[in-house]
């Protein structure tokens, strides 16, 4: 093969990954195009840019923040994201060291049973899930949190097992020798050692809270609306769709993951493939 | 020193446990004997033995919604494995640029399902326009639909562990190849192909259960329009609970049985893994 054709192949690779990259990138750019036009010239003429006629400026923008109470929703999401991971990340990594150090019968069935509930899929518990949170007064974003670690510990309490299995136990004897209680010595000297592992589990669950419909709009969405639940509350009942105020929504809701994600995309793209590996 | 571990159990186990039982262990329990009773909400249950799968088996709508979430499955399978295939290899290939296309190709996977089906619709009515219609005037359009949605979702995933798949390869076995006169195809076939098929494995199952289980998007993009045709299973699901009021043990039955398909596919997977595993 002669360096001159492997030159051309190449020239052709990238014109292919180009194009594709526009089809993976035209779908955001058509709908913030749209969020900036009248809302009656976005279902008729979505592929055309705005013109004097039908320029809105950013009354869709005004439009849809009070129709949704965007605002509220993105606090309510930020709050039970934020909360949810931390909450997760904690208990989920004391849970999974406790479980791999004391070996007993009773830990390997909450092994099992937190491997167990990976495999089961949000419908078969939707309906008694959401029946018991309310009759427990968890149907408030203080509660769903309190849900989000119920339900998000099964894949959390696998990956942190995985990697605790590989710490040398004689690190952790060590520190006990020194005089260290099993707090002391899980949160100076284990927890710091989990950190890639707690990135990990930190991202993968963000990313699913963050976006999750069901589970918060049948727990707690009649009283607080989440990003999603805002969403998909401008479809309302029957009628006709405000789709001025649904395209400038949905620019709105993805702002803030295009920022997170190309802040912190080393560690999310890095998550992800590790979390694909081990799930 | 394991004795002295075992007293914070309280502290280090309960918490996560309690949230377990009541989110998850509870409820599921719940689930599966309510399967077998007529209610309306949890306290006025009466056992109505296999009824509610009966029902369930009878129903058009499931049978429905089970053959098309099979089908898109299977389409999806395809579209996205072929194309993130592709994508990792060119990515693989030392190009200027490679950075910035694997940061598009893997942006919309942080997009949730909800904000999704709206863009997708969006795009679909807007392209269904130029033939006078719109995306819920034909199954096939909700279909391709969501085909379309799914795979933009899912590629750049599938496309980042295929690309530490490739990137595991030890190079010196590229060249042994190339020095023995293999063209790029060949490399392609017999080099990079059996060398890649953990992360296949990988991909093929998260593909099938991501697919399998779409929810979100099916319910922004379509809602099942028109009629019921293009609701998955989740969505029936979904909608013989809270849109048909006495059909709630139904829906219940409907979704233990989702959840058996599920987890045989999860089985299967496991089983699959384990076996290379040992061959490896």
């Amino acid at each position: 093969m002669t360096e001159k054709s492997e030159k051309i192949k190449d020239i052709i690779r990238i014109c292919i990954l180009t194009a594709a990259a526009l089809l993976f990138v035209a779908p955001v750019l058509i709908v913030l195009m749209n969020s900036f036009k009248e809302k009656l010239f976005i279902t008729s003429e979505p592929f055309k840019l705005p013109s004097a006629d039908t320029f809105a400026g950013l009354r869709n923008f005004t439009e849809g923040l009070r129709k949704t109470g965007f605002i509220s929703a993105f606090g309510w999401s930020l709050f039970i994201t934020v909360g949810s991971v931390a909450v997760i990340v904690l208990f989920c990594s004391m849970t999974a060291w406790y479980i791999t150090r004391v070996k007993s019968r009773f830990t390997s069935f909450l092994y099992y049973a937190f491997v167990f509930s990976m495999i089961v899929p949000f419908q078969m518990v939707m309906f008694t899930m959401t029946k018991t949170a309310n009759a427990l007064s968890l149907d408030n974003p203080l509660g769903i949190i309190l849900i989000y670690l119920g339900f998000g510990s099964g894949l959390s309490v696998f990956m942190f097992c995985g990697f605790i299995k590989s710490i040398p136990l004689e690190i952790e004897e060590a520190a006990m020798i020194d005089g260290c209680g099993p707090v002391r010595t899980f949160f100076s000297v284990v927890f710091p050692i989990l950190k890639p592992t707690a990135i990990t589990v930190a991202i993968l669950n963000a990313m699913w809270i963050w976006n999750d419909y069901l589970l918060p709009y049948l727990v707690i969405g009649s009283d607080y609306k989440t990003v999603p639940i805002a969403i998909q509350y401008l479809r309302g009942g029957y009628g006709s769709v405000d789709m001025g105020a649904m395209m400038a929504m949905l620019v709105l809701a993805i702002i803030p993951i295009v920022v997170f994600y190309l802040s912190c995309q080393k560690y999310i793209i890095k998550g992800v493939a590790a979390g694909a590996v081990k799930g | 020193m394991r004795n002295g571990l075992k007293k914070v159990f309280p502290i280090f186990v309960l918490p996560t446990l309690a949230a377990f039982t009541i989110a998850f262990a509870v409820p599921f329990i719940g689930g599966i004997v309510l399967s077998f009773t007529d209610f309306t909400t949890v306290t006025d249950a009466e056992w109505a033995g296999l009824s509610n799968y009966i029902k369930a088996f009878s129903n058009g709508d499931f049978l429905n919604a089970l053959w098309f979430t099979v089908k898109f499955t299977v389409v999806c399978v395809l579209t996205v494995n072929i194309i993130a295939f592709t994508l990792a290899s060119l990515l693989t290939k030392k190009l200027p640029g490679t950075n910035l296309f694997r940061t598009v190709f893997f942006m919309p996977n942080l997009i949730g399902g909800i904000v999704l089906g709206y863009i997708w619709q969006l795009i679909i009515n807007g392209i269904l326009s130029y033939f006078g219609v719109t995306i819920t005037f034909a199954a096939k359009y909700g279909f391709w639909g969501l085909v379309a949605l799914t795979s933009w979702q899912l590629i750049g995933y599938m496309m980042i562990i295929y690309i530490a798949g490739i990137q595991n390869i030890p190079s010196d076995l590229i060249d042994a190849a190339k020095v023995d006169g293999a063209s790029s195809w060949d490399i392609l076939r017999h080099v990079t192909i059996p060398m890649v098929m953990p992360s296949v494995t990988i991909c093929l199952f998260l593909t099938v259960t991501d697919s399998f289980k779409l929810f979100d998007a099916n319910l922004a993009l379509t809602d099942g329009a028109p009629g019921k045709q293009t609701a998955m299973l989740a969505l029936d699901i979904y909608k013989t609970f809270y849109a048909r009021t006495g059909w709630q043990g139904v829906g219940q039955a409907k979704a233990v049985i989702f959840f058996i398909l599920v987890a045989a596919i999860s089985l299967i997977q496991l089983k699959l893994t384990r076996s290379r595993e040992v061959e490896g």
